[in-house]
C-alpha cells in the first residue's frame, strides 16, 4: 500500500547518489583545497595557502580574463544569433523543416572532431576561412596563431554552434497569440514596433533561460579549448587551467581550490542574473 | 473606385509579402552555407589528394577524389576498436541513466512525502552545480578503490540518476492524468506495477529522447574520459581523435584526420537525422515556456 514513504522509496537511488557523489565529495573537496597534495604523496594541511597562491598566479588571472571575455561576448552573440534564426524560421515560408535541420546540426555535433575541423578551417595558409576571405579580396588573419585573433576564432565557433537555442525560441514564438500582434497593428505598430513591443518582451523568459545556461556553459568550456589552444595564452580557458593543474601537474589541492573559485563565480553570476531579471523579465 | 483601391492595396501587400519571403529565403540560404561549410570542408578535405590539400589559395572542392585516406585513418588510429570501447560506455550508462531517472521522476511527480520541497530545491540547484568541484575528490575516490583506467567510474554514477533527466521526466509525468493509475490501484496494483506497467510504456517517446541525450552526452564527453582512461587500448573515439596529431607528428595528413573526424561524427549525425522528432519533442517537453 502507498504511504508517505512510497515516494522516498522511488527516490532512494538518487538520494544514495547525492550522499556518495555529491555530499561526500564536496566535504572532501573543501578539505583537499586546504592541502598541498601531489596525488602520490601525502596531503599536507596548508590552510588557505592555495587560494593565496592562486590570486598571485598570473596564469590564473590570464585564464579568468580569457574566460570572462569569451563569456561576455559569446553569450549575448549566441542569444542574438539563435533568436534571429528562430524568428526567421517562424515565418510562413516553405522548406522550414529543412532549414531547421541544417541550423540545428552544428549544435548537435560537438567534441574533439568539431574542434579538429575548426582548427583546420582556421589554418592561416590552407584553411577555407582565409580561402573565403581571399575570394572576396580580404587578406585573412593568422587566427589561432595571432594572440589578437584567438578570441574572435572562438567566437566564430560559438556562433556557428549557437543553433541549439533555436528550438527553445521557436516554442516561445509559437506560443505568442496572433491577437496580440493584431492589437499592436491596430495601434499602428509596424514590423519593428511589433518586434520590440510584442515579440521580444514576451520572449524574455526564454532569453533568461538561455542567458543562465549559456553563461554556465561558457565558463565550463573545455573540449575545444583543450584541443585548439591559441597563441599568447589567449586560448587558456579556466577549465583547461584547472585540468592541467589537476591531471598534468597533479596539484590536487590547488586545482580543487580553483574549482571552488569557479563554483563561487557561477553561483554569483546565476544569482546576479536572477536578481536583475526581475527588472527586465516579462511575467508570464 | 474604392474597390479598385482596395484591390490595389491587397496586391501591394501581397507583393510586399512576397518580397519579404524572398528576403527571408536569401538570408536563410546564406545561413545554410555558413552552417554547412565546416561539414563540406571536412568531407572535401577527406577525399582530396594530399597535394591538393596544401595549396594556396585553398580550394573548396576536390579536383580528384580518393578514399585511401579513410584506410590511412584506420591505420593511424584503430577507429573500430574505439567505436566498440565508446559503445561499451554508452550502453553501460544508457539503461541505468534512463531507468533510474524515470524511477526518481515518478517518485517526485506522483507522491507526497516528507522533505519533498527541500529535495526538489536540491534537484534544481544540482542542475547548476559545477561538477568540477566534485570531479577531483571523485577521481581520488575511484583511484583509491583501484578503478582508475577503467570504464566503471564513467558508468556506475549513471545508476544513481541524472539530474537533468529527472527534472524533465518529472515535468512530463506531472502532465499524466491521475485517473490513469487510480483504477489500477483499486485493482490492487502496487506502486511499482503502476510505474513499470503504465508510466514506463506511456512515456516511451520521452524515454527515447532521454536515451538520445544520454548517447550524445557520453559520446562527446572528452573531460571525463581524459581523466579516467590512460591506456591507449581503452581509448574512446574522443580520446583516439585527440591523440591523432601526436601519433602522426610533424606534417598532419589532413585528409586522413578529416576522414577520422567524419567517422567520429557520423553516429551523432545519423542519430540526429533519424530521430529528429524526438529531439524536437524533448525541447517542447522541457516546458521552457516561461
Amino acid at each position: 500500500m502507498n504511504n508517505k514513504w512510497t515516494g522516498l522509496k522511488f527516490l532512494s537511488p538518487w538520494l544514495a547518489g547525492i550522499v556518495i557523489f555529491i555530499l561526500f565529495p564536496m566535504l572532501f573537496a573543501a578539505y583537499i583545497s586546504l592541502t598541498d597534495w601531489p596525488i602520490l604523496g601525502k596531503a599536507e594541511f596548508i590552510g588557505f595557502q592555495n587560494y593565496v597562491d592562486i590570486f598571485k598566479d598570473e596564469l590564473f588571472w590570464q585564464s579568468l580574463k580569457v574566460t570572462v571575455k569569451f563569456a561576455a561576448l559569446a553569450v549575448p552573440l549566441g542569444i542574438l544569433t539563435a533568436f534571429s534564426m528562430a524568428f526567421l524560421l517562424n515565418s510562413k515560408i516553405k522548406f522550414v523543416s529543412f532549414y531547421r535541420t541544417i541550423y540545428y546540426m552544428p549544435a548537435v555535433v560537438s567534441g574533439v572532431a568539431v574542434a579538429v575541423i575548426w582548427k583546420w578551417i582556421l589554418n592561416p595558409n590552407y584553411g577555407i576561412a582565409n580561402g573565403v576571405l581571399g575570394f572576396v579580396g580580404i587578406q585573412g588573419p593568422n587566427w589561432l596563431g595571432d594572440p589578437n585573433y584567438v578570441l574572435p576564432s572562438y567566437l566564430l565557433i560559438a556562433i556557428w554552434g549557437a543553433g541549439g537555442g533555436i528550438l527553445t525560441y521557436l516554442v516561445g514564438l509559437k506560443d505568442i497569440s496572433t491577437s496580440l500582434y493584431e492589437a499592436a497593428e491596430i495601434d499602428g505598430a509596424g514590423f519593428w514596433g511589433k518586434l520590440f513591443k510584442v515579440t521580444i518582451p514576451l520572449m524574455t523568459p526564454i532569453f533568461y533561460y538561455n542567458l543562465i545556461m549559456g553563461t554556465i556553459a561558457a565558463f565550463r568550456k573545455f573540449t575545444d579549448a583543450y584541443i585548439i589552444g591559441g597563441a599568447g595564452r589567449e586560448g587558456d580557458f579556466f577549465m583547461v587551467h584547472l585540468y592541467n593543474n589537476a591531471f598534468t601537474y597533479y596539484r590536487m589541492g590547488y586545482a580543487t581550490a580553483l574549482a571552488w573559485i569557479l563554483f563561487v563565480i557561477l553561483l554569483g553570476l546565476t544569482l546576479f542574473i536572477n536578481y536583475t531579471s526581475k527588472k527586465w523579465m516579462h511575467e508570464g | 473606385m474604392i474597390k479598385d483601391k482596395i484591390i490595389k492595396k491587397i496586391k501591394k501587400l501581397g507583393r510586399r509579402d512576397e518580397r519579404y519571403k524572398l528576403l527571408v529565403h536569401v538570408i536563410l540560404l546564406s545561413g545554410v552555407f555558413w552552417m554547412m561549410l565546416p561539414f563540406i570542408w571536412m568531407i572535401s578535405t577527406s577525399v582530396k589528394e594530399l597535394e591538393q590539400i596544401f595549396t594556396t589559395p585553398p580550394e573548396l572542392f576536390p579536383t580528384s577524389i580518393q578514399f585511401g585516406s579513410y584506410k590511412e585513418a584506420l591505420d593511424i588510429i584503430p577507429m573500430f576498436k574505439y567505436f566498440f570501447n565508446t559503445f561499451v560506455i554508452v550502453f553501460g550508462r544508457l539503461g541505468g541513466e534512463i531507468f533510474v531517472s524515470a524511477l526518481v521522476a515518478f517518485g517526485f511527480a506522483r507522491f507526497e512525502f516528507p522533505g519533498k520541497k527541500v529535495l526538489f530545491i536540491v534537484l534544481l540547484s544540482l542542475m547548476m552545480m559545477p561538477y568540477e568541484v566534485t570531479m577531483i575528490p571523485t577521481y581520488i575516490f575511484w583511484a583509491k578503490l583501484g578503478f582508475s583506467d577503467s570504464y566503471l567510474p564513467l558508468i556506475i554514477p549513471s545508476y544513481f540518476g541524472t539530474v537533468t533527466f529527472i527534472f524533465f521526466l518529472r515535468m512530463y509525468y506531472s502532465t499524466f492524468p491521475k485517473a490513469l493509475e487510480e483504477s489500477a490501484y483499486i485493482d490492487g496494483a502496487s506502486s511499482w506495477q503502476v510505474f513499470w506497467k503504465i508510466y514506463v510504456p506511456m512515456s516511451k517517446p520521452a524515454l527515447i529522447t532521454m536515451g538520445l541525450w544520454s548517447f550524445m552526452g557520453t559520446w562527446n564527453d572528452l573531460l571525463g574520459q581524459l581523466i579516467y582512461i590512460n591506456s591507449s587500448d581503452k581509448f574512446t573515439v574522443q580520446l583516439g581523435l585527440a591523440s591523432f596529431s601526436s601519433i602522426t607528428g610533424g606534417q598532419t595528413p589532413y585528409n586522413a584526420l578529416m576522414a577520422a573526424s567524419l567517422m567520429a561524427l557520423l553516429p551523432i549525425i545519423l542519430a540526429f537525422l533519424f530521430a529528429q522528432k524526438y529531439f524536437v519533442d524533448g525541447i517542447k517537453m522541457s516546458g521552457i515556456k516561461g
